[in-house]
């Protein structure tokens, strides 16, 4: 059996990421044509000044989420693995919200429906906008690609100043 | 578009509050920020109010922009109230999450009246405005007020800005800080806040912000985005201010142990390059940005081990250099107790410095100050007499009223030592050898200021002869103090004011795509022309006249002893005078500073002609006498 396509989804780095909240702004307008961080689909969390991360839907396996709707109106995507909400079966009652381990899923103020991040079509708003380059859309594997490469340069990071590159 | 569209009134003594839709007119000609907020405050006070009266309205306004992504632009807010510390108007702008805040919530504008019977904060959730007990939060500081609210209404997304011990005890340098680290610093608005039993102001908006022309916007965004990462913000997301500190001291333009030399022998020990390699943790930004400034400095180790803060160039000088500090541990830990107490750290460093230069003299013994060996230098007994300020102990109740007034309590010659304009804290640089710079800080209508004018620019840069005053200082002037008013009226962030390459042109662009509202490049420079005459009409209203367009003593009677090219430099009357002359002239007002009937005509401020009527005629008759 061939793997299933390896499914991207949009992570900040907490090295990079500064809490400026550009990506709620345009994720709000994308979406909503306002500005409002409450309808964007990527929220930032400011804990202190030195630490901020935005956070969105991480495209889980088996999404808890989705288990846990009674009226099943959620659908992880096959193909992208977006969570698609039937707006008709959803009646807000925030089970998936609860059920989310990243606050990723959200009710919607006006619609009173949960909405979620949808990628955009493969090209997202927050990632193209964010000014410190800090949002990826990658799949797991090229994260902890990634993350292997910074622990090694960490730890060389000694020997690197004197490798001519 | 882009604006509310509504003020909200709130009155402490009552606890009633009510809105008045902003009007049209009202916007495009003050534009928002402190534009919006000082024309409120003629309309809102009577002539010869007590700063720390019920009377004295504190006005709260972000500008059209506010909420908006406008990279520095979304997310400033302004306090505009009669300062405490000047007697002049008051008004303090700060950036980070609060103002865009408000803008959801509904409004252009709050203005607070009267006064709490008990401490109270202020609950603005959206539509609902509630008057909350804060007796729990009395004698904290902003950032534990800060934290204290979101736990108890519960909602990590609250935002909050607060006064801290020192505004609760009306000390006049008391600031309004906001995301823990951000503040509305000067001219003692957080007093203000303080004399109204007013501890904080939590918000939460829900609402939309539109703009006019979104397409449009999103692309001029686009555009700032560019420049933002490009040569015109470099300083500021790189070393950041404090890149000024070696600047500065190599053009003998540093004021060092309260203003009496102008070079300091530690620089390189406090320079932002230092700051930078040992302490700065992280660079981050404030909500809607694309630059990034804010130093985040944490001491890694020793006696002051823990401190963080955000670090600037004006704080680390009023609290280093300028008090003979060269440890930036202690320098941190200063500004980190500010933030504490609520005290705007300028002013803060500026009071320090000068008790320590009245130490010296022998104006002030070790029997005044409590057993404080303040000699410039002492690092141990800055952070002391900072606490000292901030609870109104001892020596530091007399030091809270401010250089000014200390001077005046302790006598002895000491205003000789007191650095100050119009009752407000000087800045950090040294003016003897800064001639235009001298001008913009004395006409300033806030009181001593680099923010007001940016005149600075012309000297450092090389662009005038800086140790000379002549003819056309005075347009020079004028022609940034009118982009500045307009840049804290929108609000936009004055680190950002190099990416706007056309000036006007830019930001009556900005204006545009956001209101809808037609804005030219010429009408918008008569706007920030307008917003510097209404300054001046309150102050003309609250009886200053052109005696207090005056510069600190040291400035005027003590050449810069430094060795170098500035040695023997400093402002004398007749230079000053020379250069008031050419400023009013410049500015269509009369010798005695006053803005003329024509020239408030063609402002289209006819309504606030009675305000100079009395004065200009006056004036006349004494000529005739």
């Amino acid at each position: 059996m061939a793997a299933a396509p390896a499914r991207k989804f949009v992570s900040a780095d907490p090295e990079k990421c500064v809490g400026c909240c550009v990506c709620e702004y345009i994720c709000s307008l994308e979406k909503e044509k306002v500005f409002n961080p409450t309808k964007s689909r990527i929220r930032v969390v400011r804990l202190h000044p030195l630490i901020n991360l935005s956070v969105t839907c991480r495209l889980c396996e088996d999404p808890p989420c989705v288990a846990a709707c009674p009226r099943d109106a959620l659908e992880q995507s096959e193909e992208t693995g977006v969570i698609m909400v039937d707006e008709d079966k959803c009646n807000g009652c925030g089970w998936c919200i609860e059920a989310c381990d990243y606050g990723a899923i959200m009710l919607h103020p006006e619609s009173r429906v949960v909405f979620v991040c949808d990628l955009c079509d493969g090209e997202p708003k927050c990632v193209e906008w964010c000014p410190e380059e800090a949002l990826d859309f990658v799949t797991s594997d090229i994260l902890a690609q990634k993350a292997r490469v910074t622990s090694i340069k960490r730890l060389f990071v000694e020997a690197l100043k004197t490798i001519p590159l | 578009m882009g604006y509310a569209g509504r003020i909200l009134h709130v009155d402490l003594s009552t606890g009633k509050t009510e809105t008045e839709p902003l009007k049209e007119e009202l916007a495009k000609k003050y534009i928002g920020g402190i534009g919006l907020g000082m024309r409120l405050l003629i309309d809102h006070t009577k002539p010869g109010v007590d700063p720390l009266s019920p009377e004295n309205p504190l006005i709260l306004a972000t500008g059209p922009l506010s909420g908006t992504m406008g990279p520095t632009a979304g997310n400033g807010h302004a306090f505009v109230a009669k300062s405490p510390q000047s007697g002049a108007v008051g008004e303090a702008k700060s950036h980070g999450f609060f103002g865009a805040e408000l803008k959801r919530a509904g409004y252009d504008a709050v203005i607070f009246k009267g006064r709490a019977e008990k401490p109270v904060y202020v609950w603005i959730d959206d539509d609902t405005v509630q008057l909350m007990d804060a007796k729990h939060l009395w004698g904290k500081s902003p950032s534990e007020t800060e934290d204290a609210i979101i736990e108890e209404l519960k909602d990590h997304y609250i935002r909050v800005a607060a006064i801290g011990p020192a505004g609760e005890k009306l000390v006049r340098i008391a600031c309004i800080l906001n995301d823990r680290t951000r503040a509305a610093g000067r001219t003692g608005m957080g007093t203000v806040m303080g004399s109204k039993n007013l501890k904080a102001i939590a918000l939460r908006g829900s609402k939309d912000v539109t703009v006019a022309d979104p397409e449009g916007f999103l692309e001029f965004v686009k555009m700032m985005h560019e420049r933002m990462k490009g040569p015109k913000s470099r300083k500021y997301r790189t070393l950041g201010t404090a890149e000024n500190i070696l600047v500065h001291n190599a053009l003998a333009a540093f004021p060092t142990r309260n203003f009496t030399q102008a070079t300091f022998e530690g620089a390189e020990k406090v320079s932002g390059e230092r700051l930078n390699e040992r302490y700065v943790a992280k660079i981050i930004g404030c909500s809607s940005c694309a630059m990034r400034c804010e130093h985040v400095a944490v001491v890694p180790e020793g006696p002051y081990k823990g401190s963080t803060t955000r670090m600037e160039y004006e704080p680390l000088w009023a609290l280093g250099p300028n008090c003979g500090v060269d440890r930036l541990d202690a320098i941190i830990k200063a500004v980190e107790l500010c933030n504490y107490y609520g005290m705007d750290a300028i002013s803060a460093g500026v009071i320090v410095s000068f008790t320590m230069d009245c130490y010296e003299h022998g104006i002030l013994t070790k029997k005044d100050t409590d057993g404080l060996d303040l000699r410039f230098g002492n690092h141990e007994a800055m952070l002391e007499m900072l606490k000292r300020i901030g609870n109104r102990e001892g020596l530091g109740n007399i030091l809270a009223e401010g250089v000014k007034i200390a001077a005046e309590k302790i006598g002895k010659g000491a205003e000789k030592y007191a650095n100050h304009i119009k009752g407000v804290e000087m800045t950090g640089y040294d003016l003897r050898g800064l001639k235009t710079a001298a001008l913009g800080y004395a006409v300033s209508f806030r009181g001593a200021d680099h923010n007001r004018h940016g005149a600075y620019g012309f000297d450092i840069g090389g662009k005038v002869n800086r140790f000379k005053v002549e003819k056309g200082r005075g347009k020079m002037v004028i022609e940034v103090e009118d982009l500045y008013t307009v840049i804290d009226s929108l609000i936009v962030c004055k680190f950002g004011r190099g990416t706007y390459y056309e000036a006007f042109k830019d930001l009556a662009g900005y204006y545009t795509l956001t209101t809808g509202i037609e804005m030219t490049p010429e009408e918008l420079r008569i706007t920030g022309e307008r917003i510097n005459n209404v300054a001046r009409l309150f102050n003309v209203r609250e009886g200053l006249t052109r005696k207090d367009d005056h510069l600190p003593w040291k400035t005027m009677n003590v050449p810069i002893p430094d060795e170098g090219v500035a040695k023997g430099s400093y402002v004398s009357q007749k230079e000053l005078d020379f250069l008031l002359d050419d400023y009013y002239e410049a500015r269509g007002w009369t010798r005695g500073g006053f803005p003329t009937k024509e020239k408030l005509k063609e402002l289209g401020m006819k309504d606030l002609i009675y305000i100079v009527k009395p004065k200009i005629e006056k004036q006349k008759h004494k000529k005739e006498d």
